[in-house]
């Protein structure tokens, strides 16, 4: 395990943050078969310090996705500094298949130039290789960038690293109002950003389809009420505060629309906010409790919970109305739907009634994976390339993140310093 | 028997008991609330319903009247309806209660009250809001029952956002599923 490497990349970040509760990574289980990877570090050929180590932010991405285990830098059998200077005999033998190798160096006050080079071993050459520009502000991101490229060139999948995640935090201080905040981040628990602070519950952050924006629950008037709120111009508005609930706001893949749950008196249904014309549309009419829709990736279909078989479990319906298919079958509680981005799974919050856990079901052949151990599991969401899910448990009486891969072989957890952090959500891809 | 010596002490102790308002941790909900009751323990100079007896505390006091609201030993000082796990079913033991507060409600048309409706920390937050809603809307429909009017009562649920306790087990959680009644004057 990379416990040095976390720990020194931990550090860095306390520093930078103290002001602000930063989300810190624990790696619970590691996988057998993760791919080895060197990542040397990078050479800085100018007297300029760079303000970060670029190789570790690199090789803690590539271990945190599960699928790569890259080599402790104490124990690098060699630190090349070019294409030429990289011995392949000697990886071959150490059965490394992939090297990184860079340079970065300050070019004027805060402006850095990057480049590397990602070496496959076997074929004994360079497979990829860029240059990049960065400044303060968008320097980690653009070595998130690198760690893309990297995964994607190996796996053959799009890499999610540099994204963000949104999440709520609560702070209960004796004799204090609870502080509920509305935080981003980076997926590393890197840059916190709060974009809304409350002494009234925050619930059920959600982004765009385009990343720009967050649609959220507050209760800051004393009653829930959706807001959406632009995450640059910091523009918020109110988009529904009808009597009564308003809540579980979901956007539609084209980002028109906002599904949502209203109430009439004790009766849940699931409404669509058409965010141009402002027309609201019932979709379910049923006594029980329906809510937290999530749409199909066509648009067509929501997936939602609904008590009308008696214990909440999942269904499946069109937007235009009709008949609501009912996808789970085992379990008492099933509840709180996201759609995988390929459309092919559902992943929710699965439970007996008193343990709560997080499971995936395949919508082709019903088949159910049981993915998580936890008591109190909740609020999954998936990184947009669908590799990882995000979700919110319990550990020692307080709340943190968690992530698991989609096969349940790889486990992290993200701990705040202090208070509980809650409901995380993935953003999509940078577009 | 007259105890009109004892407003000064009765206000000091109403205001540190006045209904769950006091022992919530929410914040501007508390804050706001807690000032209307105390407005409301202003008025008790002329608090004729009050005698030695009742202020014993041997008996809930069954009254009506305005401000029997403020008296800390009538039936009216309870205003916590508890639930069953992801149930709005009101339970035997609560009907009489509700029924004073609907009671209380229709012979004071001036009065307003907020239910609140909670759920405990277990199963999906979203769910938790919908199933709260139920909860404060059937204690709603069973005052409504007593010849309250539809206008003197308010829903808001909260899911399980506000707890009132905050270990992980099953006493807190039962108290946390449940229905407040807040009153609020108008």
């Amino acid at each position: 395990m990379k416990k040095t490497l976390l720990s020194i990349v931990l550090l860095l970040m306390l520093n930078m943050n103290s002001a602000l509760a930063v989300l810190r990574v624990e790696i619970t289980k590691g996988v057998e078969g993760a791919i080895p990877i060197a990542v040397i570090p990078f050479v800085n050929s100018g007297r300029t310090q760079v303000p970060e180590d670029v190789a570790s932010i690199i090789a803690a991405d590539l271990q945190r996705s599960g699928k790569f285990a890259p080599i402790d830098e104490q124990k690098l059998i060699a630190r090349p500094k070019n294409l030429e200077a990289v011995n392949y005999k000697l990886w071959r033998m150490a059965s490394i298949d992939h090297i990184v190798i860079g340079q970065v160096h300050v070019v004027a006050p805060q402006q850095y130039e990057l480049q590397f080079r990602l070496v496959d071993v076997f074929k004994g050459a360079q497979v990829l290789g860029y240059q990049f520009t960065a400044n303060d502000k968008t320097l980690r991101s653009v070595v998130h960038h690198i760690s893309d490229l990297i995964y994607e060139q190996i796996t053959g999948q799009k890499g999610a690293f540099d994204t963000r995640i949104a999440y709520v935090t609560v702070e209960r201080k004796q004799g204090l109002q609870p502080a509920y905040k509305l935080q981003v981040a980076d997926t590393d628990g890197y840059n916190p950003q709060t974009v809304l602070t409350s002494a009234q519950p925050i619930m059920s952050p959600v982004w765009s389809p385009d990343g720009t924006r967050l649609a959220y629950v507050s209760f800051e008037n004393n009653q829930s009420e959706i807001y959406i709120q632009h995450l640059l111009t910091k523009q918020r508005d109110r988009v529904s505060s009808r009597a009564g609930i308003n809540g579980a706001p979901v956007w539609s893949p084209d980002g028109r629309q906002l599904a949502m749950t209203l109430s009439k008196g004790s009766n849940t249904d699931i409404y669509v906010l058409d965010l141009q014309t402002r027309k609201m549309q019932q979709i379910t009419r049923h006594w029980g409790i329906d809510t937290e829709p999530t749409w199909m990736p066509d648009g067509r279909e929501l997936i939602f919970t609904s008590s009308r078989g008696g214990k909440p479990q999942l269904y499946r319906m069109s937007v235009k109305g009709g008949k609501a298919k009912r996808l789970t079958f085992e379990g008492k509680y099933n509840a709180n739907a996201e759609v995988s981005p390929d459309g092919r799974s559902v992943v929710f919050v699965h439970g007996d009634g008193k343990v709560f856990k997080i499971a995936t079901l395949d919508l082709d052949t019903g088949f159910l994976q049981v993915l998580t151990e936890g008591s109190l599991d909740e609020s999954p969401s998936f990184a947009p390339n669908g590799s990882m899910i995000l979700y919110a448990a319990q550990s020692e009486g307080r709340g943190v993140l968690a992530a698991v891969s989609t096969d349940g072989r790889f486990k992290q957890r993200l701990v705040l310093s202090e208070g509980d952090v809650r409901e995380p959500t993935w953003a999509p891809f940078k577009p | 028997m007259k105890f009109k010596i004892l407003s000064a002490v009765m206000i000091s102790s109403l205001l540190s008991a006045c209904g769950p308002a006091a022992v919530k941790d929410d914040g501007i909900a508390g804050a706001t609330d807690g000032q209307s009751t105390s407005a409301q323990v202003g008025g008790l100079g002329d608090g004729s319903s009050l005698t030695g007896t009742e202020l014993s505390g041997a008996q809930a006091v069954v009254s009506y009247e305005r401000n029997a609201i403020n008296d800390v030993n009538s039936v009216l000082a309870e205003r916590v309806i508890y639930f069953d796990f992801d149930s709005d079913q009101i339970s035997q033991d609560f009907l009489d209660l509700i029924a004073h507060h609907g009671k209380y409600l229709a012979a004071n048309a001036d009065m307003q009250v907020r239910l609140e409706g909670h759920a405990d920390e277990r199963g999906t937050r979203e769910y938790n809001v919908a199933l709260g809603n139920r909860r404060a809307e059937a204690v709603r429909r069973l005052i409504l029952f007593q010849g309250a009017d539809a206008g003197q009562i308010s829903v808001v649920s909260f899911g399980e956002e506000k707890p009132v306790a905050f270990n992980h087990d099953d006493e807190a959680w039962r108290l946390n599923r449940r229905t407040e009644l807040v009153y609020q004057s108008r």
